[in-house]
């Protein structure tokens, strides 16, 4: 599949009610619309994209607006963690175990240079994590040192835009699994 | 100022000669270690000095040896001081504590053995403070080494 396929939504949804039919698509439609407009995220910040994630939260960008409403003091109760900032080495425990703590589905975001790649912190450190996806999966990364909230913004509206193709059918399957198991020549079985 | 180097010069030189005053940016002392807990008492305790406050202490990788940086401030007499201690030696390293004439000595002292590993003879707790316990090392020193974490580059 081209780059420039992936990136167009219809077409994705064709391949969708294509593989799935017409009722698990149009339920998952209801769910997925459900689950992409209420994603909360974690309180977690440990550095200084923690201070553009709360002006991404306060009132000039306010992605209160995206359904990502209110941060969930508990992993219990949050959908998304927004990894912003550096993880040291003795921070990543507590991150993995946050993480194992949160019910699924559940997301993550790389926020940052820092945990994108440890950024700043890549040479000559003996402390920081090189990438927080050492530790959990990444669904979004976000470049920037710190990234502006609209780039937080961006990233989430990137989110749920992968919230939107996923599947009951099977519902631990990501998009681009179910992508990569979808037969291109023969998209339709006789 | 000048009462201080004075004082200085009548209190302290004279006791132990081998002590050297600097008069840079701020009047520094640089002190041996053996001398250190003698000296700080009596920057502690002496009415005409009374330093009564311990800013910071830095400890020092100078590759032939290692160092602490003492910053004292006295509220009563508003001066400040430094003292330096710029030879302990690499192999073994120790220093005397200073926690019990400033408590505040107490965390600082155990990042300084956390990162550089300078031992402080007679603090009440000395762990460390940053790493894990189980760390192998001291990363702050110029010759740590560690193949798996770092990436190195040079600058």
């Amino acid at each position: 599949m081209k780059d420039a396929d992936f990136k167009d939504t219809d077409t994705l949804d064709q391949l969708m009610l294509e593989k799935h039919g017409v009722l698990f698509t149009t339920i998952d439609k209801l769910l997925n619309w459900g689950r992409s407009n209420s994603v909360w995220p974690l309180t977690f910040a440990t550095s200084c994209c923690g201070i553009e994630m709360m002006a991404a939260g306060a009132p000039r960008h306010d992605f209160a607006r995206f359904g990502v409403e209110v941060y969930r003091a508990s992993p219990r109760q949050a959908d998304v963690v927004v990894v912003a900032g550096t993880i040291v080495n003795k921070m990543a425990p507590v991150l993995k175990r946050l993480y194992d703590q949160m019910a699924d589905p559940k997301y993550v975001i790389a926020m940052g240079a820092c945990a994108v790649s440890g950024g700043p912190f890549f040479y000559n450190s003996y402390h920081v994590v090189k990438g927080v996806d050492h530790l959990l999966p990444v669904d979004v990364y976000i470049p920037g040192c710190p990234p502006r909230p609209e780039a937080l913004l961006y990233g989430i509206m990137q989110l749920q835009r992968k919230i939107q193709r996923e599947t009951i059918v099977n519902k631990y399957q990501k998009p681009e699994e179910v992508m990569k198991n979808y037969d291109f020549e023969n998209p339709l079985p006789e | 100022m000048e009462t201080l180097i004075s004082d200085i010069n009548g209190k302290i030189i004279q006791n132990w000669p081998e002590i050297r005053l600097d008069q840079g940016q701020y009047p520094t002392l640089h002190v041996q270690a053996r001398y250190l807990l003698p000296v700080m008492q009596v920057l502690k305790d002496d009415p005409d000095f009374y330093m009564d406050y311990l800013v910071l202490i830095t400890g020092v990788d100078y590759k032939s040896s290692l160092g602490c940086t003492y910053l004292l401030n006295s509220s009563v007499g508003n001066h400040l001081l430094v003292v330096k201690v710029t030879d302990i030696d690499r192999n073994d390293p120790v220093v005397d504590s200073v926690t019990h004439l400033w408590p505040t000595a107490n965390f600082h002292e155990r990042e300084i053995y956390d990162l550089l590993g300078i031992r402080f003879e007679g603090h009440p707790d000395l762990r460390r403070i940053f790493l894990d316990d189980n760390w192998v090392g001291h990363p702050l020193r110029k010759d740590y080494n560690d193949e798996v974490n770092v990436i190195e580059r040079k600058l």
